[in-house]
């Protein structure tokens, strides 16, 4: 088999036929993710933060900061800016390992997850977890998790949770589209359609597991027809656009909110960097042209253009924006800079917990 | 005092924690309708309804990760196995996620929850049917593992089990759910941790757990009469695991004899003897012996499968060998 990269179109030109459930727009989905002029310069402020503090961390990591394996988010800023403006403080929000955007958007603050990547006391999982392992219980951010589609039932058991206290609260679960191959993925799906879990399923797909494209991992490469294969609602979206973002998720919470059912969304995305510090961001098994392509639906991008464009945002304003955003990025390194690391006795605490019922 | 069945005093200690707090619940494959495959969850479906005792798919991985998940917004689920063999296709939310949550997220995450269901070989089962894994599962730091052998301990050790804040892995055994035993009255509470010498002896320790416990009672009875007594220590449960008692019996009989179920590379007994050296290395007359399954998958055939077995001649045969009696 060729291990040469195809040539793949840019994100939002793959899969446009009609995705199992997709009724199309609906009118109280398009209210409900309606944005305000305030809104839209929230959701570019995030985006712009993630941008900003990731290219902080990749500086961070040559530097020697940050060790282990570092998984940048940058080019998929739109999926956590879009999910997280459209859910509630008191949702829950689990993902893999690719996890430090998705904490900003939520609201982890970006010096405890700075410190994190520092491997610092102050860090927002006392500098144990790392990377790979924000935790976050005040945003009731559940991980950070390192082994490919093992949160994933841990995600149905949360929704397993939000029915058994009779709660009206989601549960977000974000994955890589490498996961739909692993059978944690499947056995989760299965299970809260079965049990009717309000649990939302996001397919973040890059089109890359690691190194290997979805052409020579997935059999069938339009991943949603796994949602029907489990009777689950699902949906196909592009993910560099935040508002095509925010209409799926309306539509999802509301189904998870009153008719209690679980969706799986594929959100079409690209990530404009390896996937970790180790390889190269093009050349081996993707190609510079197909990542410049891909590169031109840069979602900060789609987003500011179509800002600027109305005339909502001026050239002024969208420099104070990121100049917010890098002043927060280094904010968070000099605070992550000045903290001690964890002292020695912590090695041996939170290996238990010393209490019971 | 009540005599009970090990499977009646399991499914007491189920009823009353399930009572206790309406956090519990259990979950796994034949729970709920069918009354459990081994019959411990008998009558709570009925007592508790479905949303308490919830009947699963055969879907090990999915539903160890649905406690998991549950327990992380605090819940307090109890995930029953069939038997532990299956819990193989499970084990990365028992070991990956279960075990490390609380570490890696820094303390911000607790997971009380319990994983039981029946340990080791029953009869004739043969290779994938009849394993014994509390040698993998001790091994893991953040895991609690209970390998209790008699009525009065699965009941004590189980109620404790549910009450901790922690995850509990929890061994029964298929041929112990018919056993009988005295049950103290009441909330009987045995804390995790703490081993229990079962016979009092001065002429040979046996350590053990679990299953074996029953092996190594009648092992004392047969040896009793040719006026050899060894002290029995149960360690009832093998992480963590009670250094002390270990020492302490050594100590007053100065030989040992480790027995356990399952295989011997990388054992409990392992384990066990590497305590003895290190705290008792004075104390010792001989040099610690094992009693453990061959060194084979488990066969079918009668005669093949009681050879593979650890059983009470060939702890006798160990014992008088550390005794120099043979």
């Amino acid at each position: 088999m060729s291990t040469e990269a195809k040539k793949a179109p840019p994100a939002e030109k793959r899969n446009e036929k009609g995705a199992p459930g997709n009724n199309g727009e609906s009118a109280p989905a398009k209210d409900l993710a309606a944005t305000t002029p305030e809104i839209r310069r929230e959701l570019l402020h995030s985006m712009m933060l993630q941008r900003r503090f990731e290219e902080r961390c990749a500086e961070a990591y040559a530097l020697g900061k940050i060790g282990g394996f570092c998984h940048l988010y940058i080019g998929q800023e739109a999926i956590s800016a879009g999910v997280m403006s459209m859910i509630r403080p008191d949702d829950y929000v689990i993902t893999a390992y690719r996890d430090h955007g998705q904490a900003l958007a939520r609201g982890v603050s970006p010096r405890s997850v700075m410190a994190e990547l520092f491997g610092r006391d102050t860090g927002c999982s006392g500098g144990k977890g790392g990377s790979m392992h924000i935790f976050d219980a005040k945003t009731n951010f559940l991980g950070g998790h390192g082994i490919v589609g093992g949160h994933v039932p841990i995600a149905a058991g949360v929704g397993f949770a939000i029915k058994y206290r009779r709660g009206n609260q989601v549960c977000v679960c974000f994955f890589g589209e490498a996961a739909v191959n692993i059978g944690a993925f499947h056995e989760a799906l299965n299970l809260a359609s079965l049990w009717d879990l309000p649990v939302i399923f996001i397919i973040e797909n890059n089109r890359y597991g690691m190194g290997t494209a979805i052409s020579r991992s997935t059999a069938n490469e339009d991943v949603l027809v796994r949602a029907k294969g489990y009777r689950m609602e699902g949906e196909s979206v592009d993910g560099q656009d935040v508002f095509a973002v925010r209409e799926c998720m309306a539509r999802a919470t509301e189904r998870a909110r009153k008719e209690k059912r679980p969706t799986l969304i594929e959100m079409r995305t690209y990530r404009f960097m390896g996937h970790s510090m180790s390889d190269a961001v093009s050349g081996t098994y993707r190609t510079k042209d197909e990542l410049e392509e891909n590169m031109k639906r840069d979602p900060i991008l789609v987003l500011h253009n179509k800002i600027y464009e109305s005339g909502e945002l001026t050239e002024g304003e969208m420099h104070k924006i990121d100049d917010e955003a890098k002043a927060i990025a280094q904010d968070a390194w000099d605070f992550a800079d000045a903290s001690p690391e964890p002292p020695l006795e912590k090695l041996y605490t939170d290996v238990y917990a010393d209490t019971t019922s | 005092m009540a005599v009970l069945t090990y499977r009646d005093a399991l499914t007491q200690a189920l009823r009353e924690e399930l009572q206790r707090d309406d956090r519990v619940f259990l979950m796994g494959e034949e729970v709920a309708q069918y009354n459990g495959a081994y019959k411990v969850s008998k009558g709570l479906l009925d007592e508790f309804g479905p949303m308490r005792i919830v009947d699963t798919p055969i879907t090990e991985l999915g539903f160890a990760g649905v406690g998991v998940g549950a327990a992380m917004v605090g819940l307090r689920p109890i995930v029953e196995f069939m038997t532990w063999n299956f819990a193989l296709l499970a084990l990365d939310e028992v070991v990956n996620a279960a075990a490390k949550m609380l570490y890696m997220s820094g303390g911000q995450f607790k997971m009380p929850m319990v994983f039981r269901g029946p340990n080791g070989a029953a009869l004739q089962l043969s290779a994938q049917h009849s394993q014994a894994w509390e040698s993998w599962l001790a091994h893991i730091p953040g895991l609690k593992v209970c390998t209790p052998g008699t009525p009065a301990d699965a009941k004590g050790l189980l109620k404790s089990a549910i009450r901790d804040d922690n995850p509990v892995v929890f061994l029964e055994g298929e041929m112990l759910y018919n056993t009988k035993g005295e049950v103290p009255d009441g909330d009987h509470i045995v804390p995790l941790g703490v081993a229990e010498v079962k016979r009092q002896g001065d002429h040979c320790s046996v350590i053990t757990h679990g299953k074996m416990v029953l092996v190594a009672m009648r092992v004392a009875d047969d040896l009793a009469k040719e006026g050899i007594n060894i002290d029995v220590v149960d360690l009832r449960t093998v992480r963590p695991i009670d250094v002390e008692a270990i020492s302490r019996s050594v100590q007053k009989t100065n030989r040992a004899v480790v027995l356990e179920e399952g295989w011997e590379i990388c054992g409990m007994g392992s384990q066990v003897v590497d305590f003895i050296q290190r705290e008792c290395f004075d104390d010792l007359d001989a040099p610690v012996l094992r009693v453990h399954q061959e060194d084979v998958p488990m066969p079918y055939a009668k005669n093949l499968e009681r050879a593979a077995k650890p059983d009470a001649g060939k702890t006798i045969a160990a014992i008088k060998k550390v005794m120099y009696l043979d």
